[in-house]
């Protein structure tokens, strides 16, 4: 009796083998600005994945599309197997509570407490009593690193790492199988961010978590990303390890590597 | 592997060990219906061991649900044993109990008659303090706008003028449309009852004297406190709630002159206009029931009101618009600057914003009233 099945609840027939997030030729434009053009990208399963790319080169519109705000223009976009596209609202619905999603500024409900935040998807989509829920929220927010005090504060009230961890805090309430984060440690001190990257780590190792992760920061991408894929000129330009990119051509790449910050995020990985 | 199967629970005394095994699924979505069996259970003395062969999946939820099981109270810090293979469980399990939460302090609610008391403390001392503040900001105002009037290079010309067009020009439909309803109103009050006396013609007198003196100007007020005090307060909110009033102090802009003045001074022009639209508007809605149930033509009515009804009437209107303008301006302004980070205290600010430029409308009438009536006009 061994199983490593942990959260694909909401997902049905799990099939081995398929990546966790599987897009083929998305196409996304604003007008005439096109942002993507025939996109290919693959996430598998149990990995975190890094999404970097130039200032507006896409890469949160690419989380928005695939979490259903903004659907694109075209192309798949394949969630464990299921075409997000053809799924009806009721099927969409369940799907989307197998995953969370933490936006930059948190986008915590700021009429809420911090707890009241967290408890919002246990309330909304878990059947359970409330003093339960309320006790499972306190647990999130400990997993993300909050300690009790912060609890019944307003997100107005906290800093901006403390609203990361609770934002993290509710993305993971309902023990998602697929996390997406986007610039989870923009606007954090490094010691800080540091923390924060490790907390990733480490909460996705202990849930078995698929990461989808947007950043611009070096550190993040070293200290906690599997594979890194670079966006650019409106489609994927490579996928690799650091390693990998570090001797990937592109000129953009090598610039983005080479740099001085880049040259140091890479040095502090080889150390560790 | 028993996917699928029915979530439960099931206890059994192995030598002097209690043994706890989970069956089925332990997910955030099946635990629910676990809650309140598993609270009320009384764990023994002698520890207890889970067995986790039973077990489908488990995911965070359904880990914390086993570790608050077998925890005995909440300064049990001990390990628990579990047997049986399942990786994820175990790995669950350590992780919850890493995070485990302190005892807790149990929660004082103030509430009852003391808390009751309290709140009509805070509450009195809440509105004198608002109204002090008020006074001050008039004051602030005051000051920016006198300095302005030396300076009139200063005034935004254009901010004003776009203030002009959306609190004024925007609004000339509504005031004039309400006032003509309502000068019909006052009109026909005044043909049931002035009719029983015979004295039908004093009609004319009713409609001008409040239409001149209070409806014309208070109808505009208050339009202006429902539609633009209330925008103020949003604009100038949700410029605080995203720093931008705090970039433009940075920037060496004092939002006193670039957001408060600019609409201050628009209210102050546009206000007498727009009180002037609503005085005429509803003098008209008087004439047209006059002449149609009253058989009072356009003719007798305008004749009756030049010589009946005093000029000064109209003045004494018109009088009163300026103090409503910087009212309804001011109380817009100052609730949006005290905006704070979150929505809900834009959604109570704009709330405040209109209840106060109501009531003070409302009070800055009465003592009009009393001071023209001492004057005697």
């Amino acid at each position: 009796m061994t199983d490593v099945q942990v959260s694909s609840r909401p997902f049905a027939a799990s099939r081995d083998g398929v990546p966790a997030i599987r897009l083929r030729g998305i196409v996304n434009r604003f007008d005439d600005n096109v942002v993507h053009d025939g996109l290919d990208l693959d996430v598998r399963r149990g990995e975190i994945l890094g999404v970097i790319g130039p200032s507006g080169g896409g890469k949160s519109v690419l989380l928005r599309a695939i979490v259903g705000l903004r659907p694109p223009q075209g192309g798949t976009i394949e969630i464990f197997g299921e075409d997000l596209t053809r799924l009806s609202g009721r099927e969409r619905d369940r799907l989307e509570k197998g995953w969370g999603v933490m936006f930059q500024d948190g986008a915590l409900f700021s009429n809420l407490t911090v707890i009241e935040n967290v408890m919002v998807p246990l309330k909304e989509h878990a059947d359970m009593p409330l003093a339960l829920a309320r006790e499972l929220a306190d647990m999130k927010l400990r997993l993300s690193g909050l300690d009790a005090s912060a609890s019944d504060k307003y997100p107005s009230d906290l800093s901006g790492g403390m609203r990361k961890r609770a934002a993290l805090a509710r993305a993971l309430a309902l023990d998602p199988a697929l996390l997406f984060l986007d610039e989870p440690t923009a606007g954090l001190d490094p010691i800080t961010a540091g923390r924060f990257d490790a907390l990733v780590r480490d909460l996705q190792q202990a849930m078995d978590l698929t990461v989808f992760l947007v950043t611009h920061d070096l550190d993040t991408l070293a200290a906690t990303c599997d594979r890194i894929a670079v966006l650019g000129e409106r489609r994927v330009l490579a996928t690799g390890t650091i390693d990998e990119l570090r001797r990937h051509g592109h000129p953009w790449i090598q610039d983005y590597f080479s740099g001085p910050r880049g040259r140091a995020a890479t040095a502090f990985q080889d150390r560790t | 592997m028993t996917r699928g199967s029915d979530t439960g629970i099931s206890f059994f005394q192995e030598g002097d060990r209690l043994v706890i095994a989970p069956q089925g699924d332990w997910t955030v979505h099946t635990v629910g219906a676990l809650d309140a069996r598993l609270r009320a259970m009384e764990m023994p003395d002698e520890p207890a061991v889970i067995d986790v062969s039973g077990l489908g999946r488990i995911d965070t939820a359904g880990a914390f649900m086993l570790d608050r099981t077998v925890r005995r109270d909440c300064s049990d810090r001990t390990a628990v044993a579990v047997r049986g293979e399942h990786d994820t469980a175990l790995r669950l399990l350590a992780r919850v109990r890493d995070v485990r939460e302190d005892c807790p302090v149990p929660a004082v609610r103030p509430s009852g008659f003391r808390d009751w008391l309290a709140r009509i403390g805070e509450g009195t001392v809440h509105g004198l303090d608002e109204g002090v503040k008020t006074l001050s900001f008039v004051g602030e105002t005051l000051i920016v706008c006198l300095r302005l009037m030396w300076q009139p290079a200063r005034i935004r010309g254009t901010a004003t003028v776009a203030v002009m067009e959306q609190a004024g020009l925007d609004a000339i439909p509504i005031v004039m449309f309400l006032s003509f309803f309502v000068g019909t109103v006052i009109a026909f009050i005044g043909a049931t009852t002035l009719d029983a006396f015979g004295a039908r013609i004093f009609t004319v007198e009713l409609v001008g004297y409040s239409v001149l003196r209070e409806f014309g100007v208070v109808i505009t007020a208050i339009i202006l406190a429902g539609r633009t005090n209330s925008a103020f307060t949003a604009q100038i909110g949700a410029m605080r709630m995203r720093q931008e009033i705090d970039a433009m102090k940075v920037l060496g802009l004092d939002p006193m002159e670039v957001l408060v003045a600019p609409r201050v001074i628009a209210m102050l022009i546009m206000t007498p206009i727009l009180t002037f639209l609503a005085t005429l508007a509803g003098l008209f809605g008087g004439l047209v029931v006059s002449w149609l149930a009253l058989d009072i033509g356009p003719t007798l009515f305008l004749n009756r009101l030049v010589t009946a009804v005093p000029i000064d009437n109209f003045w004494v209107g018109m009088s009163k618009a300026p103090f409503f303008a910087m009212m309804v301006a001011l109380i817009g302004c100052r609730q949006g600057l005290q905006v704070g980070g979150s929505v809900q205290s834009l959604g109570d600010s704009t709330t405040k914003s209109v209840v106060q430029a109501l009531f003070s409308i409302i009070v800055i009438d009465a003592v009009f009233a009393m001071f023209y009536m001492q004057l005697g006009i």
